[in-house]
């Protein structure tokens, strides 16, 4: 039984070794993409294109337009002592925003007196409009107290205190989604392909007359491929730690564990692709759309579940990509371990079981 | 036969949807055999060893392959025959040695053992100084008798070969066949299908598929003798095809089919010969020569398959020579038009 498993990885691992378009695609493919999607998409809003007013032009003004600057957000664009020149540079969108600060800015804060400074948006894009404004109050908030000196605290103060990822960074949520993203697609495709090849060239039928089991032959066809795969995890994530400062805080043994659960649920459901499709081409479209779509609509990855409506929240229990996506951004931003994600975990293996058994029960079938 | 049968078939038959690919077929193979199964594509000679050899499920009838139920049984049918399948069944992207190490291993040989028989596969094949060159620089007559030699690496004592010589020149085709005497010497029983008359000839006894049935099963020289002494008649004419319409209008013919450059006819009465000649002569085909030949195999299928049909029409008319005429190359058949091919199927794969 396990001798004709291995009969079957090694060949595999041997076909692998001849085909270096295929082991190069899921060795670096997975990184490329990484590099590429890393860099392209992100949330994080900078190089506003600021213009600033200074009607005072005294130093506790140039104070304040120094806080937005310094803050990484902002480039200046355009200075003067004019509004009406904004009318025109916000019609042709050379700015994004506008800061401006009034005659008696310096005089009365010298004096101790509330004073207010405009902030103007191009609201036309609501979504960069609500970040720029959450910037602008950050920053102000920031500079006040220090002007403030010894006058009295208000009422209120929130002191924003933001764990895991304290600078808010998008790559820090997002890359590891992206992970999940393209281990889900590369495992799916390698498999499905790797199977139904056998078909295309006419060996399925002279492996079928030999005594190799249904689950043998599925087992022996996905091993090299998980191993494959589990290194490309290992170069993506070490890429996210690298590139784009992803920390993995928790550890790396149950980090590993996750994504072997995860890569086995792929793996599997590129099999069963496989037993349905009996062409490469199909099962290539096939493979591409059943993993991509879900994993990236449905999964959590860029769009939260819970903000989707109650129907579609109840499709996503079936992407597995839901529950990895849990585990690693719990294990690589919080440290949590098992007793945090056990749930997810076990769902992935019960996915994984459930998938290998129906590729298995189909081959059985199709004898 | 005294021994017991190393295959048996009785009423053996299988349907796709309303098409009746094989159809009540009985025979036995006796051991160390060369049972030869001839018929055109679309015959169901491939359906019939797929069924045997466990990957397809007869519809009704039954059959055992060494004693074993091939429906009930079939793991452990698998485990015991060697098998050869029609469609290319090595992997060509790996080397002689790697190919033969893998189907040792999927039969559960390993170490030492699997390395003997890989050696003896080598040597039969006479692949020797070329263990580690990649399949798919190997010519079709070396790749073929290393698919033989893989199949029989667990040392089954009966190999299933499903036109094993598809596509090979004929002096690898030459080679391969003495590979099966060899075989055949040392005890293995091997059942073979063919659509080469030539391949047919080498075996010991030969079933002839039409269309599902089994026609005739027997010895090549008994095939032969359906026909009465002188009554096939080899002509060598001007305008040969042209030629042939007249021969089949003749009422004395109750056969004509193009061999070639020449026709072949099977008259009704010998006696008749020379008026034969003397009528072709006469419709400007001449100079005309006819001459009475031992009939070949192919005769004697053409022969074999116009009875049949006669037998089902349930009438004394001849057959459509046209169907018979068909046959003349040996490679075409008839049915052929009529009966998709094995390969075009559904239920052979998925």
């Amino acid at each position: 039984m396990i001798r004709r498993t291995l009969a079957i990885a090694v060949k595999e691992l041997l076909q692998l070794r001849r085909d270096p378009r295929t082991s190069l695609t899921l060795l670096g493919m997975p990184m490329l993409l990484l590099l590429i999607y890393g860099y392209a998409l992100s949330f994080d809003i900078v190089h506003i294109r600021l213009a600033v007013i200074d009607h005072d032009g005294g130093r506790a003004a140039r104070d304040v337009r120094a806080a937005f600057l310094e803050s990484g957000y902002f480039d200046l664009v355009a200075h003067g002592r004019d509004e009406r020149v904004l009318d025109g540079l916000f019609d042709t969108g050379d700015v994004q925003a506008a800061l401006v600060i009034p005659a008696d800015y310096g005089t009365a804060l010298a004096a101790g007196r509330q004073v207010r400074v405009q902030f103007v948006l191009d609201g036309a894009d609501a979504q960069t409009a609500t970040t720029i404004l959450g910037y602008a109050r950050q920053i102000v908030a920031s500079v006040s107290p220090v002007l403030r000196g010894t006058a009295t605290n208000g009422p209120v103060l929130v002191r924003p205190l933001v764990w895991y990822n304290p600078d808010l960074s998008s790559s820090r949520f997002l890359v590891p989604g992206l992970v999940a993203f393209i281990l889900m697609v590369t495992s799916v495709i390698a498999t499905a392909l790797a199977v139904v090849r056998e078909k295309e060239r006419g060996t399925m039928e002279s492996l079928r007359a030999t005594p190799l089991l249904a689950l043998e032959l599925l087992v022996g066809k996905t091993l090299p491929y998980l191993l494959v795969a589990s290194v490309s995890a290992a170069g993506s994530l070490f890429l996210a730690w690298a590139l784009f400062d992803v920390p993995v805080r928790g550890s790396l043994a149950w980090l590993a564990v996750v994504t072997l659960l995860f890569l086995g649920g792929g793996l599997g459901w590129g099999v069963l692709i496989s037993t349905l499709a009996d062409t490469q081409q199909v099962a290539f479209q096939v493979g591409l759309i059943t993993s991509m779509l879900p994993t990236l609509l449905l999964s959590g990855f860029i769009f939260p579940i819970s903000s989707m409506p109650a129907p579609v929240q109840v499709i996503t229990h079936i992407v597995p990509a839901r529950y990895f996506l849990v585990a690693l951004r719990g294990i690589v931003l919080k440290g949590a371990g098992p007793e945090v994600w056990w749930p997810e975990a076990l769902a992935l293996l019960a996915f994984g079981a459930v998938i290998l058994g129906a590729a298995t029960v189909r081959t059985v079938r199709s004898l | 036969m005294t021994a017991a049968p190393v295959v048996a078939a009785r009423e053996l038959s299988r349907r796709f949807g309303p098409f009746v690919a094989v159809d009540r077929v009985s025979f036995d193979v006796a051991p160390g055999e060369v049972f030869g199964f001839l018929g055109s594509n679309g015959a169901g000679k491939t359906t019939t060893i797929r069924m045997l050899c466990g990957l397809l499920a007869p519809s009704s009838g039954h059959a055992t392959v060494l004693g074993l139920d091939i429906a009930r049984q079939a793991d452990e049918v698998k485990r015991r025959i060697g098998y050869m399948s029609q469609r290319f069944s090595l992997y060509t992207d790996l080397t002689v040695d790697e190919n033969l190490r893998f189907w040792g291993g999927a039969y559960g040989l390993f170490g030492a053992a699997l390395g003997r028989r890989a050696d003896w596969a080598i040597a039969i094949a006479g692949l020797a100084g070329l263990r580690s060159a990649l399949v798919r620089e190997l010519p079709g007559g070396f790749r073929q008798r290393l698919a033989l030699g893989a199949a029989l690496l667990h040392e089954p004592p009966v190999v299933f070969l499903d036109e094993p010589t598809g596509g090979v020149d004929p002096e690898a085709r030459r080679r391969f066949w003495d590979l099966i005497d060899d075989l055949s010497a040392g005890g293995t029983t091997v059942f073979v299908t063919t659509h080469y008359m030539d391949e047919a000839e080498r075996c010991h006894r030969v079933a002839l598929m039409h269309a599902g049935r089994l026609l005739a099963l027997d010895t090549v020289p008994a095939l032969k003798g359906v026909f009465p002494a002188g009554a096939v008649v080899e002509i060598a004419c001007a305008r040969a095809p042209q030629a042939l319409g007249e021969l089949e209008s003749f009422a004395g013919v109750s056969e004509a089919a193009l061999f070639g450059e020449r026709l072949h006819a099977v008259l009704d009465d010998p006696a008749r010969r020379e008026e034969l000649a003397g009528r072709l002569d006469a419709a400007g085909f001449g100079p005309v020569e006819a001459r009475p030949i031992t009939p070949s195999l192919e005769d004697a299928f053409i022969h074999t398959i116009r009875l049949a049909g006669e037998d089902k029409t349930g009438s004394g008319a001849r057959g459509p020579g046209s169907e018979a005429a068909g046959l003349g190359s040996g490679v075409r058949g008839p049915g052929s038009g009529t009966h998709p091919p094995e390969d075009a199927r559904p239920g052979g794969t998925a």
